[in-house]
């Protein structure tokens, strides 16, 4: 064997390139299972952020849809529902400048609302049933339907399908469980303000 | 002890692999943008950079020169330096899936980056052993990542310098680099 390899220099460089090749094919095969990565993590930590309405105002079915989107690169201000402080999130997290809303797909609502059925005039035709993103109402084909307030996520796309019209968005009802103190209004001057805002103090309570 | 100093400083800034003998340009000039994405991939090209370094001297001195085939050196090296990239690519993208987005294509091309075939095949030519070529490749990795990162703060500062019109960009940038492979020329007695 090793006679046969001195007396064929080339039988001896193919053998020693394949078995290099298969040596470190070996390693990276073996490297390649010990670090596999499960889906593209960065989609799931976008996806964690968004608000997981799936009301599809961005213009994809669902909130994970457009995290893995974004992360190939779509723009991050498709969100209504999330607002500004999720495009602020999501901008931080890939270390982007922040922009403003895109109009174009909706406005940020001022209150959380949640659907509510005005079940004597429901007539019962499933069509918000099949509408809803989160499968937050209940019913059956000539039954009447609800809304489950817990799971509701307050997206709107079960109005528009109603036939009748027996959907009202309402604002959520503060109760015990989530009320909190307001934000305090901005405090009075303090010695250190700047003078601009000294300045401009006086003026504004003139006109108030 | 000296003789590792000796090699350390020679490598990182006497043989500065990129502003000295001009070795691995394309990431010197390609991720220096940022300097947050020029410090992960002076980090990861200096992992590649030592790993080379002790896999390729285990290589020719196992398998290439007792068969006679120092010949197939080039050939050889590039395999061992396309399988380490690909493991430190998996490493990357397991540890830190950020990094992996910012360097992108980057880190795939450290594979054809030359100062890595260089350092394999420098320290071969030297007649090194194990441990001075480990050194050696840890050095070259050091002194490029000291270049990158200096050469990414200053590019992010003249970001915001007032450049005559036809400078802006690229050019300034080369300006920059050569200006600073200038001053690296000053260590040349050093040792």
């Amino acid at each position: 064997m090793i006679e046969l390899i001195s007396q064929n220099p080339i039988l001896a460089a193919l053998a020693a390139l394949v078995g290099l090749a298969i040596v470190f094919g070996a390693l990276l095969g073996f490297a390649a299972e010990k670090f596999k990565v499960e889906g593209d993590p960065i989609v799931e930590q976008i996806d964690e952020l968004l608000p997981q309405t799936q009301c599809g105002q961005c213009g994809f079915p669902g909130c994970r849809p457009y995290a893995e989107s974004i992360a190939n690169g779509d723009e991050i201000n498709k969100c209504p529902p999330g607002g500004q402080s999720t495009i602020n999130a999501i901008a931080s997290l890939l270390d982007i400048p922040a922009p403003e809303l895109d109009a174009e797909h909706g406005e940020e609502s001022e209150v959380k609302t949640v659907a509510y059925i005005r079940e004597d005039e429901c007539i019962g035709c499933t069509k918000c049933i099949q509408a809803c993103p989160v499968d937050a109402i209940m019913g059956a084909a000539k039954f009447m339907h609800t809304v489950i307030a817990d799971e509701c996520t307050g997206c709107d796309l079960c109005v528009e399908p109603c036939p009748v019209d027996c959907i009202d968005m309402l604002p959520v009802e503060e109760t015990i469980a989530d009320w909190r103190w307001s934000i305090p209004a901005k405090p009075g001057l303090i010695a250190t303000d700047k003078r601009g805002e000294l300045a401009n103090q006086p003026a504004k309570e003139d006109a108030a | 002890m000296q003789e590792f100093a000796v090699i350390l400083v020679s490598s990182i800034l006497i043989n500065n692999y990129v502003l000295v003998q001009f070795l691995g340009l394309c990431p010197f000039m390609g991720v220096s943008n940022k300097l947050e994405s020029a410090i992960g991939m002076a980090a990861a090209t200096t992992f590649v950079l030592t790993l080379t370094a002790m896999a390729s001297y285990v290589v020719n001195a196992l398998v290439l020169e007792p068969l006679g085939l120092i010949y197939l050196r080039t050939i050889a090296f590039i395999l061992v330096i396309a399988a380490v990239v690909q493991f430190t690519k998996m490493f990357i993208e397991k540890t830190s899936p950020l990094l992996y987005r910012v360097l992108g294509v980057f880190l795939p091309l450290i594979t054809t980056n030359c100062a890595v075939l260089g350092v394999a095949l420098q320290n071969t030519s030297k007649d090194l052993n194990f441990m001075q070529s480990s050194l050696y490749g840890f050095g070259a990795g050091a002194g490029f990542s000291l270049v990158l990162i200096f050469f990414s703060a200053m590019r992010e500062r003249l970001a915001a310098a007032d450049v005559p019109v036809s400078f802006r960009g690229a050019a300034i940038a080369m300006i920059t680099a050569g200006l600073m492979s200038l001053a690296f020329m000053g260590f040349s007695g050093l040792v």
